[in-house]
């Protein structure tokens, strides 16, 4: 009887290890095969022109008959980057134009969607319920339908073709408000509670709990802005027409046609702010991505709030 | 771990800061706050108290909220409202002309393509995403090495600048690119990928490799919230692997779905940057979207459709999102 436990549970055991031994492999192919294209990208923008012209030619820039298709280069060179950072000045304003509308975006919504989200975690009060259904349908809302809104306040303004067409209405977008919300809805009752006997006041709570504790979530919301406006295609292609104001996103594309030779090279100087961003930053978006995706935490309805 | 450290660490701090004062202010606020073990000695006082209390909260819930609200209203609720005012509106002057924008929209042949598009779009991809993000959670739950890079692999998509996502893809893709390559040393002939029905599941591919980690991530987090406890106890009365997930699961995940799926919503409109990029102002009649749509009547400045079309898309996804809520149990 006894054996016969053992050798039950010995087998479920081999089983097990098998099973999971297949199953690392699936996940690790399926992890390479994510990010093979950014592996590619890397080898095709050490290659030469000549050697790129060979591999890429017929489909960029349509020369020759077919593709070819390499691994790694056969003649490794940083031509490519040299010639990039020494010879496109066009390159290196759009480059400066995207970092100018990353970063005022960003600054904007840590004084804007922080708070707002703070409001909508911790506070009761009237239109409350409406407010957040509306914050939460203009986040799924597409660009193009608030295009023409946008358009209309924008050239009221007399801001179409200027940086601030960008940048101040990506400042309250609403994603960061729904993302941070959960974060701040998760954090434990009994510290705000205690706090608060203790006699803070809520501007204090906010800065000296809210803030602190809710840090992966900022953080997460940071790296997910990044991500977004360093890759915004639609707003600049909208309201910017002045060429020299745009971000690298919209320069990036036409160069790849006009010189092939760098559009490699170009892409992962483009890439690279954000991937680095994204390695130094990954905890905390887990963690803040995680956040959001969580059920409101338990011990804050029963602090009595909610 | 490392998170509860750091709460405990803050509620020492602050303890630590507000010193011995700060604590004996806190007797009468405790039974102010509503303690249930403690009965109000004044009954009528304290209610009024509340009262004032519950106005205070929200007038500060406002202040915190004033800066977004502000700006919301500025740039984006109030333009709307005119924009809803002008749907009814003729184009150059200021006549009223009732619901004829909409009827033009309606009757419009690309509008109706590039909703059904849309539609179809997400219609295909949101649960083929979620069902293979949550695969892929499950999966990386059960394996013990080398979670962090399987995670890092699967996030990175995320961080890769639509327009070099756009090269690769055309490298691949393209009627001379890599893949047909590989088909045509194969024996097999070539296909025309992005310029045929095929481009719709090019982008898919694109749509889904972009978000599964994001997607994945979401899910570890939902069911890493189950206590294992539960599938012990399960277990134990001899509930298998299958019978476990459907019940104990997938129930405890309702949250999760609403928020995974909400936010892989969000990220679909998003794939029209890839395949603007990919295909230009007029892709393939199948990947032909409503953005590609608003984007061009804005070029030609056909602004009345668009007002009107803005109108019936913010109340379809307005109904969709109710339905979302409905489902996914109130929130906020």
């Amino acid at each position: 009887m006894k054996d016969g436990m053992k050798d039950a549970g010995l087998e479920s055991y081999a089983r097990r290890t098998k099973g999971s031994r297949l199953v690392r492999i699936l996940l690790c192919t399926s992890a390479g095969i994510m990010v093979l294209p950014l592996l590619m990208l890397c080898a095709d923008s050490l290659m030469g022109s000549r050697e790129l012209a060979e591999t890429c030619g017929a489909v960029l820039a349509d020369q020759g008959e077919w593709a070819g298709f390499r691994f790694f280069p056969d003649y490794p060179t940083l031509r490519a980057y040299v010639r990039l950072l020494l010879d496109s000045p066009e390159y290196f304003t759009a480059f400066w134009n995207s970092m100018l509308h990353t970063m005022g975006v960003l600054a904007g919504q840590l004084l804007t969607a922080v708070p707002a989200a703070w409001a909508f975690a911790r506070f009761e009060f009237p239109g409350k319920k409406i407010l957040w259904f509306l914050y939460m349908l203009l986040m799924i809302l597409p660009f193009q339908v608030t295009m023409v809104s946008g358009y209309l306040v924008l050239s009221g303004m007399h801001l179409m073709d200027t940086h601030g067409a960008v940048i101040l209405p990506g400042i309250f977008s609403t994603l960061p408000v729904f993302i941070l919300q959960k974060t701040f809805a998760g954090l434990p009752g009994e510290v705000v509670e205690a706090a608060r006997l203790d006699g803070a006041g809520n501007v204090r709570i906010f800065l000296d709990i809210g803030i602190p504790m809710g840090m992966p979530g900022i953080f997460s919301i940071l790296i997910l802005g990044f991500l977004e406006y360093w890759n915004a295609i639609e707003q600049p292609m909208t309201y910017l027409k002045t060429e020299a104001q745009w971000p690298l996103s919209l320069y990036l594309p036409q160069m790849i046609t006009r010189e092939t030779a760098s559009a490699f090279a170009a892409s992962i100087v483009t890439l690279l702010p954000a991937v680095l961003l994204f390695f130094t930053g990954q905890e905390y978006l887990e963690a803040g991505i995680a956040a959001s995706g969580m059920e409101r935490s338990g011990d804050l309805k029963n602090s009595g709030r909610y | 771990m490392p998170q509860r450290c750091v709460r405990l660490q803050n509620v020492l701090l602050w303890r630590h800061r507000r010193g011995k004062e700060g604590r004996a202010q806190s007797r009468p606020q405790l039974r102010e706050a509503g303690n249930p073990d403690l009965p109000p000695r004044h009954p009528g006082r304290s209610g009024s108290r509340g009262l004032s209390r519950r106005a205070r909260e929200a007038g500060c819930g406002y202040l915190f909220l004033l800066p977004s609200l502000l700006g919301t209203g500025a740039f984006v609720l109030i333009p709307f409202l005119d924009v809803f005012r002008r749907s009814f509106l003729q184009a150059a002057g200021s006549g009223f002309v009732g619901l004829e924008n909409y009827r033009r929209v309606l009757a419009n042949e690309a509008f109706r393509q590039a909703a059904g598009n849309t539609a179809r779009f997400m219609l295909f991809c949101l649960p083929v995403l979620l069902a293979l993000s949550l695969c892929m959670a499950a999966l990386v739950r059960q394996s013990a090495h080398f979670q962090r890079w399987i995670k890092t692999g699967f996030l990175l998509p995320m961080a890769i600048p639509a327009a070099s996502v756009a090269v690769f893809f055309r490298m691949l893709f393209d009627e001379k690119g890599w893949l047909n390559l590989l088909l045509r040393k194969t024996g097999l002939s070539g296909q025309d990928w992005l310029t045929s029905g095929r481009a719709f599941w090019v982008l898919s591919a694109c749509y889904i490799w972009k978000n599964l980690g994001y997607d994945m991530i979401l899910w570890l987090a939902g069911l890493g919230a189950i206590p294992e406890e539960q599938y012990e106890a399960a277990k134990v009365q001899g509930a298998g692997a299958w019978a476990c997930f459907c019940y104990i699961t997938l129930p405890q995940l309702k949250e999760t779905l609403f928020v995974t799926a909400l936010l892989s919503f969000v990220n679909a409109f998003r794939v029209f940057r890839e395949a603007y990029l990919l295909a230009g102002d007029y892709p393939h009649e199948s990947i032909y979207m409503l953005q590609h749509l608003f984007n061009n009547w804005f070029v030609n400045l056909d602004i009345q459709k668009m007002t009107a079309a803005a109108v019936l898309l913010v109340i379809g996804t307005g109904a969709v999102l109710l339905i979302f809520r409905r489902k996914g149990g109130g929130d906020g």
